[in-house]
């Protein structure tokens, strides 16, 4: 009998991994991509994996492809900015290529849904030379992963799979299919292969981008890119791609009359483009993303026919697709909408919690920095982030995981004073302990904030890497001197006592370490169950 | 058949439970489904929606076109007016009326209903009241989701098997105490629908319907409360209020 699941689009990718033999799961939490590896993790034991958040996404990619060494199936998975901290590993793993299967679930936040940018991890899979696979819907995402696999250890290269926030965080049933068993251990038999020294790195390089001819062909006869022709009106030739499919059939009301390359699989099928673009008078690039299919058969000189998209302004420049955007570019009349006697409809942003421990030390940061008459704070990313609105205006930089404390550094030997900066633990052990290690060799005169809520909050309360007496142990150990290190609880009733060890150490000409330790309060409620 | 809602309300209101009512009542009779919903910082008390799409064919997108969603469905009576641009023209809206204020500039309490009951087609429910009532305060979700399934390709038998699966851990009286906030929020959309449908302003058939104890909301007796209604102003319906809630019997006699 058929078995259906509801699967979010995340959830899709992961129970598709688990069926396809994977022996771990890594990742770093990061919404829209945090859902894979939840899915996954409370059924670890059950089928015999290992599945455990890293410190941040560099780690978890090696941690995968040390998997894949060993001959190992293994999924990591990350948000977009997650890729750019694991680019470096990303990267030279297509010069390595793989062992056993390596499937790199990334997911983009078109419209910035909750991200500082909507880059397009399309580019990253083009930069590594490596295959790049892009469901439209959470069938494909079960079904994909399982192929990536599969595709992976025939063409021993590691697998990206493109997945947006409308996919990731959208729910439908998906039919499933049977569970494969996990590889054997099966390392490789050269030394070559991992290591890259210029003299196995150019070998490796060269029979890589030697093979796109065959990989190219892959994408041409793959079933996720499809070309449709005949029957259809060829005055208007459509490119859409993963996701932007569904919004050109949506407006359409499910039957397009144009021509249509619908592609879901790169590198780009370049045969099938030059059909579409022979065949039509004019072509139409409805792209999720930025501009990549446009730019690539725009060229310099064009397509000798009118070519529109992201770049003429036909589409949006920027921002996410929907089904209304399709349907203002191909001209289908729009209607309904009702208007709102309200006139404004005041904004609703989010809000720290009741009761959070980052609202108390706002409140205590903004005592002491009254009497300054330059306040400016470096913070980070985090629930924390919201001490930019008021009544807290306690943040003036977040920027990237970790940034708080190196601009907070360089921001201090440019002569700026005070110098105060926030970070959440899970943060700090992201990327912020490599920036305190030089603040600790400088002694910057910076204090650095460590909110320490014993959790990753703002993606749901996954476990953190080091808190309490670990995170001290920690900041100690990078070289943060015992007397400028002061832990304290952020309570409102402790604020005239905090408020002047605050205020001692933002005095001191040197590097300080506050730790405001307490836990989240959403950490909290899920801990008594 | 096709039916898209909009599910909206604030961070922390389950909405997310509702559409879980809703997904698995789908495909559970058959239906195929779509819901994209917001994870992440929004959560936090923001403003927080969802995109419910339901058919009996394939769905291709996951997000509703504008200006076609059937309903917009909120826990809370501002958020509505963030998605009224989504609304199809024939569209209703189902709608909690307690506000929950947590923003320095939320506009008057008494203009947001206003601008409730003066759309196209609203039903407006007390949904904390008919929770409270049930003995689940908390469960002002499940009361929305009964309205909107007066006008949804469900009934109360479809949720039945789902809430005994959220709830029955809790114990056998969360699953009753749930049902019968599913049932009374029915009540009160059925009754409205009913109003509506037979022409009365949405301001006189919400004015009215509020005065009356969900339980007591028998769709049966919806001609007699039309025909009674029919060409009163808002002002006189509200005259006949009462302190607390009268059966619909007792409003009968009232308006006659």
């Amino acid at each position: 009998m058929e078995v259906r699941e509801i699967l979010l689009g995340d959830e899709a990718v992961a129970l598709g991994a688990l069926h396809a033999g994977i022996s771990g799961a890594f990742g770093y939490p990061g919404t829209p991509s945090t859902e894979m590896f939840e899915y996954v993790e409370p059924l670890a034991a059950e089928y015999g994996i290992h599945a455990r958040w890293s410190a941040n996404e560099k780690v978890a990619y090696e941690e995968a492809l040390g998997m894949s060494f060993a001959g190992k199936r293994a999924i990591v998975s990350m948000k977009h900015v997650g890729l750019n901290v694991a680019a470096d590993a990303f990267v030279n793993s297509g010069v390595t290529g793989v062992n056993g299967g390596l499937v790199l679930m990334v997911a983009d936040d078109p419209g910035m849904h909750s991200s500082q940018n909507e880059q397009d991890s399309r580019f990253y899979a083009k930069f590594a030379v490596v295959p790049c696979y892009e469901p439209k819907n959470q069938q494909e995402c079960y079904d994909m992963v399982r192929e990536a696999f599969d595709v992976s250890e025939r063409l021993r290269l590691p697998i990206v799979l493109r997945m947006v926030t409308r996919l990731a965080h959208s729910r439908a049933d998906v039919v499933i299919g049977d569970r494969r068993p996990q590889n054997g251990l099966n390392p490789p038999t050269d030394k070559q292969q991992f290591t890259l020294l210029p003299t196995n790195a150019r070998r490796n390089w060269a029979a890589l981008v030697a093979r796109q001819g065959e990989i190219i062909g892959e994408s041409e006869a793959s079933r996720f890119n499809r070309l449709e022709l005949e029957g259809r009106d060829r005055k208007i030739g459509i490119i859409a791609n993963g996701v932007a499919c569904n919004y050109v059939r949506e407006a359409f009301g499910g039957e397009v009359p144009h021509a249509m390359l619908s592609i879901s699989r790169y590198p780009l099928p370049l045969g099938l483009i030059r059909k579409l673009i022979e065949a039509c008078e004019s072509i139409y690039v409805f792209e999720e993303g930025y501009p990549l299919i446009e730019e690539a058969i725009a060229g310099i000189n064009g397509i000798g026919k009118p070519l529109h998209g992201r770049s003429d302004g036909t589409v949006p420049a920027t921002g996410e697709l929907t089904p209304a955007i399709a349907m203002d570019v191909f001209g289908i009349g729009r209607t309904g909408g009702i208007k709102s006697t309200l006139g404004h409809v005041p904004g609703r942003p989010p809000k720290l919690c009741q009761g959070c421990s980052h609202a108390d030390s706002y409140t205590l940061i903004k005592e002491v920095l009254k009497d300054y008459p330059v306040k400016r704070t470096f913070s980070d990313i985090g629930c924390y982030t919201l001490g930019f609105y008021e009544p807290f205006d306690g943040v003036h930089s977040c920027v990237d995981m970790g940034a708080s404390v190196s601009m907070a550094k360089g921001a201090s030997h440019g002569g700026l004073f005070p110098v105060v900066a926030t970070i959440g633990d899970s943060t700090f052990m992201h990327s912020g302990m490599t920036g305190l290690v030089g603040a600790a060799r400088d002694n910057a005169n910076m204090t650095l904030c460590i909110l320490d809520n014993s959790s990753v909050a703002m993606t749901g309360t996954q476990e953190t890497m080091a808190t309490g007496d670990a995170l001290y142990n920690v900041v100690r150990g990078l070289g943060v001197p015992e007397e400028h290190i002061k832990i304290i609880n952020p309570l409102r009733n402790k604020m005239e006592q905090n408020a002047a060890i605050l205020k001692a150490e933002v005095e001191y000409r040197g590097l300080s370490v506050i730790i405001l330790r307490r836990i989240c309060v959403q950490a909290a409620r899920k801990a008594r169950g | 058949m096709k039916y898209d809602v909009i599910l909206a309300g604030v961070g922390g209101q389950g909405i997310l439970t509702i559409a879980y009512l809703l997904d698995n009542a789908a495909i559970n009779r058959g239906l195929r489904f779509k819901q994209a919903e917001v994870h992440g910082m929004a959560q936090r008390g923001g403003a927080v929606y969802s995109h419910m799409r339901i058919s009996d064919r394939e769905i291709v997108s996951d997000i509703i076109p504008e200006g076609r969603a059937d309903m917009v469905l909120s826990v809370e009576p501002l958020e509505i007016h963030r998605y009224l641009y989504m609304l199809s023209p024939e569209g209703v809206v189902v709608s909690n009326i307690a506000p929950v204020i947590n923003i320095p500039d939320y506009p008057d309490q008494g203009v947001v209903l206003d601008a409730l009951y003066n759309l196209p087609r609203p039903v407006a429910l007390d949904a904390g009241a008919i929770a409270t009532e049930a003995g689940v305060p908390k469960a002002e979700n499940m009361a929305m989701a009964g309205a909107a399934t007066a006008y949804m390709p469900f009934d109360l038998s479809d949720y039945e098997p789902i809430i005994r699966k959220l709830f029955e851990r809790k114990g056998p009286e969360m699953v009753v105490a749930n049902m019968k906030v599913l049932e009374n929020g029915y009540r009160v959309g059925k009754f409205t629908r009913a109003l509506l449908e037979a022409g009365l302003p949405g301001a006189v058939a919400c004015r009215a319907v509020a005065m009356c104890r969900p339980d007591s909301l028998d769709v049966v007796h919806a001609p007699r409360v039309v025909e009674l209604l029919r060409g009163q102003k808002v002002g006189e319906v509200l005259s006949k209020a009462r302190e607390g809630l009268i059966t619909l019997d007792d409003l009968i006699v009232e308006l006659a």
